[in-house]
């Protein structure tokens, strides 16, 4: 029987057709990926099953019915439940607040507090998922929270699921334990539909896929009839290479050099906790870690955004630790944050004045205290050329580029000032298959030219392909160095988990 | 730029045009409801802003104060804050400018420069409490520049009473060395009371225009009301430029209350309530689309439709509370963004069509 | 001196009264995420309508409801701006204090004949002792022997505890104001949600404004309400929107007004001007925010206007 079946649905958004004529057909019992690049239209397809949105045309058949799912509400009542990748969890509630919220146990018009705490309970401990019925949110682990919204769904008697990305925020013991879960469910009679785009995952726990690229239906196929790189080329729409063209690194001399770095996160915890690290001229290094690691933190104490109460940072022999962002800037680090939206772009500046965010009081771009408009035209529109920026003029917003223009104008302003050390956080975070492809080359050429790069990425093929030595950061330390020619997934796995491993890579 | 301003332009003076024509409809209907005649009312306040020499001079005075309170609003606004203090700002502003007036004895002009001085710096400092503990502590200003109004009103009542007078509610004229009168502009109007203030008003917008748009400050200050983290990224001191951006603004708060002392009332009275000057600015800045020659327009708007209103009172005998109840519906329109929100209705309907079309 | 205090004390609840009410009214707005500014004007038409329905229908009680219901109507272009139309929810508040104070003058004049107050209550709301326990020397005629809508305010309270924090609408209404997408996919209707916490507001702010003119005064004018509103609102969040935060603070904020008025009673405004009392809740409030006075944390989405299925 098949649980699921979406057939010919289209949504239309202004300007754009989010999903045109895709169809989707899930068996009773299996786990079904849903693979698609970012923007492709996975969230729209499944936010109309979960009844979010309303489709323009086609039909949705659940359990061979057809049926017409106006709301969550109907989606619920349906059996549909769906586990979000941006948890959806009221934070100052507790795990059976937010569990009950929306259907919640009464006696007498108040809530029954007792009762649902005994539920919840109760069905933890059937699908092994370990959740305290009593804690508040913003107190546990981020695999606790998870746990808790696939708790929500079968609260409400869903046997149909839909886990959107479960893994981008999970170590990979706890993407293990995740799965062992699904497992479970499956075996349960619950029916998963997955969505995602990481293709080692669908072809180790899915039965089949649903590929859909640019709003279009792809296909469907048996996961026991493909492999990986077929999967690719479907996503994307051409065959995929999986390696960047690069020739052998040819590091120089030392250009950052950073000593038992130690720095608090936002909430006064030692995120960084004695980091070591040394970043040559000429090469890439690559920071692989789970997300949550010390990361962000170690950028932005580099780039002064951040304080670091101890250790001690060198950019070309001279200290830059707890400098002004500004001086940092000046003694030259360029820096794409890893957050293009909050950090990299003022969104409502024309993407013009976007270019001169550091040097806007600089000569010549500023004489005195007046900004020299026509000067500070010429660079961007010198820079939007070489850097093949798509807009329509240097007057247009900068937030009605797309993702991938808005990075390619980052990239052009952070390496147009020449800095001797590039800081480049996911550079390609929510970017398509095209415009990571040239922004890979971007880096590569930077390299060449003898820049020494600091890549962070949390997707691990990025690291891998790019990077000639990689780093492995695990709480806040460089937990080990890996040389990616050699290395292997195991061995990252286990570094990125917390584990040792006895290999250094000196170079 | 230039294409996006005018983008942005086109659309609110639109915006704007519509929703003064639904606010005067409100005030229109209201007095019809309440058995008066709106046409009658508004040619009479129309007419009354304009009838005479004497009315044109007093219906700049009563720009001039709106203008000032618009840019103060506006210029937050246009850096990412909701000064909602201007009123509070304005009495600190009158209070600075009385006892300079009242407590220094210098010769004329320089007394009434340093009394203007006084008033700006007065407004700067009552708006740098909120700029300093939003910048440092991360306190809304909304909520601290309410309570600040609340502050600088009871302060200036207790100023007048305790210091400036022996008890009474109302301190003495100032001397004529520190007003801002003007015998001659005066005259030119038959004898209204506008008064130099005006002068300062359209400076104010020149310079307000100038320092976002021109000048590296600007920059800065228009990134960090965009985008903090960004502009911290660039390396710009985002406190400083917050504290900045309310000084400034607080600056045209000051002014407002230093001119209206200075050049209409001539002394400073223990007041029960608020002018409402600072919050009209509100409306002013958001009817001007937070633009300097917009503010001044709308401005002028208000200013007519106040003085009229007062006018409208004794000759067609409406309420000059209905012009409130305009003000209120432009700003609700204003606010609300109605030819946006019907654009938009509009559109999607447009699409809607098409899926059921196939 | 046992009058003086029993005379401060018996201010002071009179005083908390309006600001209790409103505050609690706050409360619910706020908590579902709304911000309302606009409280000042719903006090504003809440006391207007009292004494135009008390000296129409020559009930206090028909006023005491149609202040409610002329709150309630006043809350909705609040409501449909900030909500429907996702303005910026201090605008729409300010607005809001526009147009009341503007339709309530306005219709005074209009019905008076331009005067500037309506003419003398004469049925106003009438102290209600509480038999037996108003004999308690010093509180019980400070706390038993007050007007009913005193009584109504602390009733308010704990009901307005118990809706919140053990109901389903009251989870749901707070689940709203932290976090609406979450809320939204567990079938909650926001927007309903929203609506229901601003209306609720204007009814307990129009009653507020009630107590104020047929209690506590007995006539409406454009300095009827000055700033009460503004205070409440001050309560609301010095009272870290909890009900019985707002209890507190508004207890307190009385307290303040209390000293100022009857502050020479027992010699007070020797030593402190009345002003500097009537300051206090104010710079308290700034303290409060500021992180000295223990931290207000508000709802996290409040001022945020919610669009479906957005992130």
């Amino acid at each position: 029987m098949n649980a699921v079946e979406m057939k010919g649905i289209t949504k239309r958004f202004p300007g754009i057709v989010a999903n045109d004529r895709v169809n989707l057909t899930v068996k009773q019992g299996e786990i079904h990926a849903l693979l698609g690049e970012n923007g492709a239209g996975k969230s729209t397809l499944m936010n109309i099953l979960f009844g979010l949105y309303q489709p323009d045309e086609g039909e949705i058949f659940i359990r061979e019915k057809k049926t017409e799912i106006t709301g969550p509400n109907i989606a619920g009542e349906l059996g549909i439940g769906m586990v979000h990748q941006h948890f959806m969890l009221v934070d100052p509630f507790t795990v059976t607040e937010n569990i009950i919220l929306g259907s919640e146990p009464t006696q007498n018009g108040m809530i029954d507090q007792r009762k649902a705490e005994k539920e919840v309970q109760a069905i933890s401990d059937r699908y092994g998922l370990k959740v305290d019925p009593r804690a508040k949110i913003r107190d546990i682990s981020v695999g606790m929270q998870q746990r808790v919204e696939i708790l929500k769904t079968l609260y409400r008697g869903a046997d149909i699921l839909i886990f959107d990305e479960p893994t981008a925020v999970l170590a990979p013991k706890e993407i293990d334990e995740l799965i062992v879960i699904m497992e479970n469910l499956v075996k349960e009679g619950k029916t998963i539909i997955f969505i995602t785009h990481k293709l080692k995952e669908i072809m180790r726990i899915c039965d089949a896929v649903t590929i859909i690229r640019q709003g279009k239906f792809i296909g469907r196929v048996d996961v026991a009839d493909t492999d990986e790189s077929r999967l690719a080329s479907m996503m994307v729409g051409r065959d995929v290479s999986f390696t960047v063209d690069k020739k052998p690194a040819q590091p120089k001399e030392t250009v950052l050099s950073i000593r038992n770095l130690r720095v608090k996160n936002s909430r006064g915890v030692d995120a960084v906790r004695g980091l070591d690290m040394e970043i040559k001229a000429g090469e890439i290094v690559g920071l692989a870690g789970v997300d949550g690691n010390g990361q962000s933190e170690l950028i932005e104490a580099i780039t002064g955004l951040k304080s670091a109460h101890k250790g001690e940072i060198v950019l070309n022999g001279k200290a830059i630790t707890n400098l002004k962002p500004k001086a940092i800037t000046h003694r030259g680090v360029g820096h794409i944050p890893e957050d293009r939206h909050r950090r990299g772009l003022v969104l409502d500046f024309s993407i013009g004045e976007n270019m001169v965010l550091q040097t806007f009081d600089q000569k010549p771009f500023a004489k005195g205290w007046t900004l020299q408009y026509p000067q500070i035209f010429k660079h961007a529109k010198r820079l939007i050329k070489e850097f093949d920026v798509r807009t329509p003029d240097i007057h247009t917003p900068a937030r009605a580029l797309s993702g991938g223009n808005q990075q390619k104008g980052i990239i052009a302003r952070e390496v147009d000032r020449d800095p001797d050390f590039l800081i480049a956080a996911q550079p390609t975070r929510g970017l398509d298959v095209g415009a990571i492809e040239g922004i890979h080359r971007r880096l590569i050429e930077q390299r060449d030219k003898g820049k020494a790069i600091l890549l962070m990425s949390l997707e691990l093929e990025e690291v891998w392909q790019l990077a000639d030595r990689i780093a492995v950061i695990y709480e806040g330390k460089i937990a080990g160095w890996v040389d990616p020619a050699t290395t292997t997934e195991e061995e990252i796995g286990l570094l990125m988990a917390g584990g040792q491993v006895g290999t250094e890579v000196s170079s | 730029m230039q294409v996006l301003s005018k983008i942005n332009k086109q659309s609110s003076i639109f915006t704007s045009l519509v929703s003064v024509f639904l606010g005067l409809l409100v005030g229109g209907v209201m007095m019809i409801l309440a058995g008066y005649n709106p046409i009658q009312a508004y040619i009479a306040l129309f007419q009354s802003a304009f009838l005479q020499p004497f009315d044109i001079g007093e219906t700049i005075r009563t720009i001039t104060p709106l203008i000032l309170t618009g840019l103060a609003v506006g210029l937050a606004f246009r850096t990412g804050l909701f000064n909602i203090g201007v009123e509070g700002q304005f009495i600190i502003g009158q209070l600075a400018a009385v006892i300079v007036a009242l407590k220094l004895d210098l010769p004329p002009v320089i007394h009434a420069i340093v009394a203007v001085i006084a008033g700006a710096l007065g407004g700067a400092l009552w708006a740098f409490l909120p700029g300093y503990l939003k910048a440092k502590r991360g306190v809304h200003e909304v909520i601290t520049t309410i309570m600040l109004n609340f502050i600088a009103l009871y302060l200036s009542n207790l100023t007048v009473r305790e210091w400036l007078t022996d008890g009474a509610d109302k301190t003495k004229e100032i001397p004529e060395s520190a007003s801002l009168h003007w015998n001659m502009l005066s005259q030119l109007f038959d004898s209204s009371r506008v008064h130099f203030g005006i002068f300062i008003a359209i400076v104010a917008a020149f310079f307000m225009y100038y320092l976002l748009w021109k000048t590296t400050t600007g920059y800065q200050l228009r990134a960090v009301g965009y985008n903090p983290h960004a502009s911290e990224y660039a390396g710009m001191n985002v406190s400083r430029n917050i504290v900045l951006s309310m000084m400034i603004s607080g600056v045209f708060a000051g002014l407002a209350g230093a001119s209206e002392l200075l050049g209409t009332a001539g002394y400073q009275a223990i007041q029960a309530s608020y002018t409402g000057i600072g919050f009209d600015g509100i409306a002013v800045s958001l009817l001007g689309g937070n633009s300097p020659l917009g503010i001044v327009l709308s401005a002028s708007l208000f200013g007519i439709l106040t003085y009229g209103g007062s006018n409208m009172e004794y000759v067609a005998a409406v309420p000059r509370e209905v012009i409130r109840v305009v003000f209120a519906a432009i700003i609700f329109f204003v606010a609300a963004n109605i030819v946006r929100w019907v654009a938009q209705r509009r559109k999607k309907k447009v699409i809607d069509k098409g899926g059921e079309g196939k | 001196m046992i009058n003086s205090l029993t005379d401060i004390l018996a201010t002071t609840i009179l005083y908390m009264t309006p600001l209790l009410l409103t505050a609690m009214g706050g409360l619910f707005s706020e908590r579902s995420g709304v911000v309302n500014i606009g409280l000042e004007g719903l006090m504003t038409i809440g006391a207007f309508t009292a004494v135009i329905t008390t000296l129409e229908t020559h009930n206090p009680w028909l006023g005491l409801i149609a202040a409610m219901i002329a709150g309630m109507l006043f809350s909705i272009p609040h409501a449909v701006a900030s909500i429907t139309f996702k303005a910026d929810q201090v605008v729409s508040g300010v607005a809001i204090n526009f147009l009341a104070l503007g339709v309530a003058v306005y219709l005074v004049k209009a019905l008076y004949e331009g005067a500037g107050q309506t003419p003398d209550v004469q049925e106003v709301l009438r102290k209600m002792p509480i038999p037996g326990l108003e004999k308690i020397p010093v509180i019980g005629p400070a706390l038993f022997d007050v007007f009913p809508t005193t009584y109504l305010a602390f009733i308010i309270v704990f009901i307005g505890y118990f809706v919140l924090y053990r109901t389903p609408f009251g989870m749901r209404l707070r689940a709203v104001g932290e976090h609406p997408q979450a809320a939204e996919t567990m079938g909650v209707n926001v927007y309903r949600m929203r609506y229901t916490g601003v209306i609720i507001s204007g009814a307990l702010a129009g009653l507020g404004g009630a107590s104020l003119s047929i209690a506590i005064g007995s006539q409406f004018s454009e300095s009827t309400i000055a700033g009460q509103g503004f205070i409440a609102l001050a309560a609301l969040i010095f009272g870290k929107w909890h009900p019985f935060g707002a209890l507190g603070a508004s207890a307190f904020f009385g307290f303040a007004v209390a000293l100022a008025l009857k502050g020479q009673l027992i010699g007070l405004t020797n030593y402190v001007p009345s002003e500097a009392l009537s300051m206090l809740p104010y710079i308290l409030t700034i303290l409060a925010l500021a992180g000295f006075v223990g931290r207000a944390e508000a709802p996290a989405a409040i001022g945020k206007p919610f669009e479906t299925g957005g992130r």
